[in-house]
């Protein structure tokens, strides 16, 4: 047992083809400490989806993945596919962007808590993974948990799926939950409620959580530490106080500074000046 | 879902109505004039006339539509007095050629069709379904290449052509299949799948390029849904991915697609059963239309209209068993 829950180190992502490596995600090091909460923040083409999807394994065909990730003290890299699976969905789970798609519309959202359940944990009944997933439901504050267990995902709202995805991971009570934009899909009051609802989780289960966003009052709310990327590439980062009160790359600075505030004075948007700050 | 079938089985009901009217028009008004034709060489126009009367066809367009659907639901007597005929529901009315009555050439003549159609279909849709998943599970590599060079060639090379070959080859040069000849399958069951056989396969083959090209792009475009993604995520061994979150909804457009192919194939092939002399509904639509042969063409017609607005009907209701947002879109 260490402290440290996730150490990542040098970790690059490519897709090779003919004009070279294109290199997504260049020589990237973090660490989450057992418990902490990581922000990964940057725009669209940072790579940090891409990041997160080295974590669990799960890049896209055609891309390359050098570097190490410990999970535990244990090297995810050198794991073959079969260990890592055991790894996925069990120990660390993912909540993805979009809470309609990532859902199969043909099977109950009971259906879809209780197989990666039962998938993971031998000689559980159907019934007692019925009664985990009621549960992990009832955790994450959908109502009427016994009866909408048994409903499919388009009969619930887009915050409700985005519940059903978290219950989806807490049922297995991970040690790592990593959020690939949670919130984005949804309205700003929803946006809230599972941002609190993660935190509770949080709370409750000791469990780290690595959230990746473009959207940096949602890091601000629920992470301790912040990485910045940018092109791929490690900008800055820090304590999430010392990111906000005292960035120290230019780059940092420009988001931060085009975050609108309620008490700015009325005027332009700052934009984002793409030379500027690198 | 009462309320959904009864509403299905309305607009039906509308649609072979539209269907009864729009081939009344062809045939019965648009085509030339049967009596003349039936009278034959020795035609009086006194003769003409009587015959007109016993069709029915001297009377005016509505009297003769109106008589023909309740012909169609409750039958009809053509002529009067001691030479009248009786034409028992469903009353197509007699062909031109033999005086059989449609209905009768029909029922003589689905049997045939159908075992033509079922066992084609099943043929295509194994081929298809196994080929397409093939194609999508190797991806750009040669086992992909090569099915998607058989399906080509499979869709490009004509029915007939398909039938001749095949004819020659297995029939007169190699000697595996004996010549065609009419068997009931409690007579001998291995010469009667002998018979059936490479009608099978002539049709089998364009439907299932088909099948395996729209196989293929399904499970390629379900595997990238987003869903399959979380489904790894969780750990699900690639069995389970494969088999809960990407065949289902892959393959659920299959179902669609394949009632109506079945549904309009019972209604006969007219190619396949031609060149292989099966007597078939689709043989019995050929032969009609090159004899002018009105109540016959229409029957047929009204037969395949049935069999796909049938069909179609009965791949809505599978679709509510099939998908959770059909079944249950409104009640939510």
């Amino acid at each position: 047992m260490t402290d440290t829950l996730l150490q990542v180190r040098g970790l690059t992502v490519g897709f090779p083809n003919a004009n070279g490596p294109n290199t997504v995600v260049n020589s990237l090091d973090f660490d989450l400490a057992r418990g902490g909460a990581l922000g990964i923040v940057g725009e669209s083409g940072s790579g940090k989806s891409m990041t997160s999807l080295a974590i669990m394994g799960l890049l896209p065909k055609g891309a390359e993945r050098t570097g190490s990730i410990a999970f535990d003290g244990t090297e995810l890299t050198a794991l073959p596919e079969r260990a890592m699976r055991s790894y996925r969905g069990d120990r660390i789970a993912m909540i993805f962007q979009d809470p309609l798609s990532s859902l199969n519309p043909y099977y109950t959202v009971g259906t879809q808590i209780m197989e990666a359940y039962r998938s993971h944990r031998t000689g559980v009944t159907r019934r007692q993974a019925r009664a985990v997933a009621i549960e992990a439901m009832e955790r994450v504050h959908i109502g009427d948990a016994a009866r909408r267990v048994d409903h499919y995902p388009h009969q619930f709202s887009g915050g409700m799926r985005q519940r059903v995805m978290i219950a989806m991971t807490l049922s297995m009570e991970p040690e790592l939950i990593i959020a690939d934009e949670p919130t984005t899909a949804l309205d700003v009051t929803v946006q809230a409620q599972i941002l609190d609802l993660l935190a509770e989780i949080r709370a409750d289960t000791g469990a780290g959580l690595v959230l990746i966003t473009h959207d940096l009052a949602v890091v601000s709310e629920v992470t301790d530490h912040i990485v910045v990327m940018r092109d791929g590439d490690l900008v800055e980062q820090g304590p999430a106080e010392r990111i906000f009160t005292d960035p120290q790359a230019p780059y940092t600075r420009m988001l931060l500074d085009a975050v609108p505030r309620i008490d700015d004075e009325i005027g332009l948007l700052r934009t984002m000046h793409t030379e500027e700050g690198r | 879902m009462i309320r959904f079938v009864a509403n299905r089985l309305l607009g039906m009901l509308v649609v072979l109505f539209l269907v009864c009217l729009f081939t009344f028009v062809i045939f019965f008004v648009l085509s030339p004039d049967p009596a003349v034709q039936i009278c034959g060489k020795n035609c009086t126009p006194e003769a003409i006339d009587q015959i007109r009367a016993n069709l029915g066809i001297d009377q005016p367009f509505w009297t003769q539509f109106w008589t023909f659907l309740t012909g169609l639901f409750a039958g009809r007597t053509y002529g009067t007095g001691p030479n009248a005929i009786d034409c028992a529901a469903p009353c197509l009315g007699y062909s031109f050629q033999s005086s059989q009555a449609v209905t009768d050439m029909i029922v003589q003549r689905l049997p045939v069709s159908a075992t033509v159609a079922v066992g084609a279909a099943v043929l295509w849709l194994l081929a298809g379904v196994a080929g397409g998943l093939l194609s999508a599970v190797r991806e750009g590599r040669f086992a992909d290449r090569f099915i998607a060079g058989l399906t080509l060639t499979g869709m490009s090379i004509p029915n007939y052509v398909l039938a001749l070959s095949l004819q020659f080859l297995l029939v007169v040069t190699l000697g595996w299949l004996p010549f065609p000849q009419a068997v009931a399958f409690s007579d001998d069951p291995v010469r009667w799948f002998q018979n059936f056989l490479m009608p099978w396969i002539v049709l089998a083959v364009g439907m299932a390029a088909v099948y395996t090209r729209l196989t293929r792009a399904n499970v390629i475009e379900t595997l990238q849904e987003n869903y399959v993604r979380t489904a790894r995520a969780k750990g699900l061994s690639p069995g389970l991915v494969w088999r809960r979150h990407a065949l289902r909804p892959a393959l659920t457009p299959i179902v669609t697609i394949f009632g109506m192919d079945f549904a309009g194939l019972l209604g006969g092939a007219l190619i396949t059963e031609t060149v292989f002399g099966l007597n078939g509904i689709g043989k019995m639509a050929a032969d009609s239309i090159t004899k002018n042969d009105q109540p016959v063409i229409m029957g047929v017609t009204l037969l395949a209209a049935f069999l796909v607005v049938v069909g179609n009907m009965v791949v809505d209701l599978l679709y509510t068993a099939i998908d959770p947002r059909v079944r249950v879109g409104s009640s939510a």
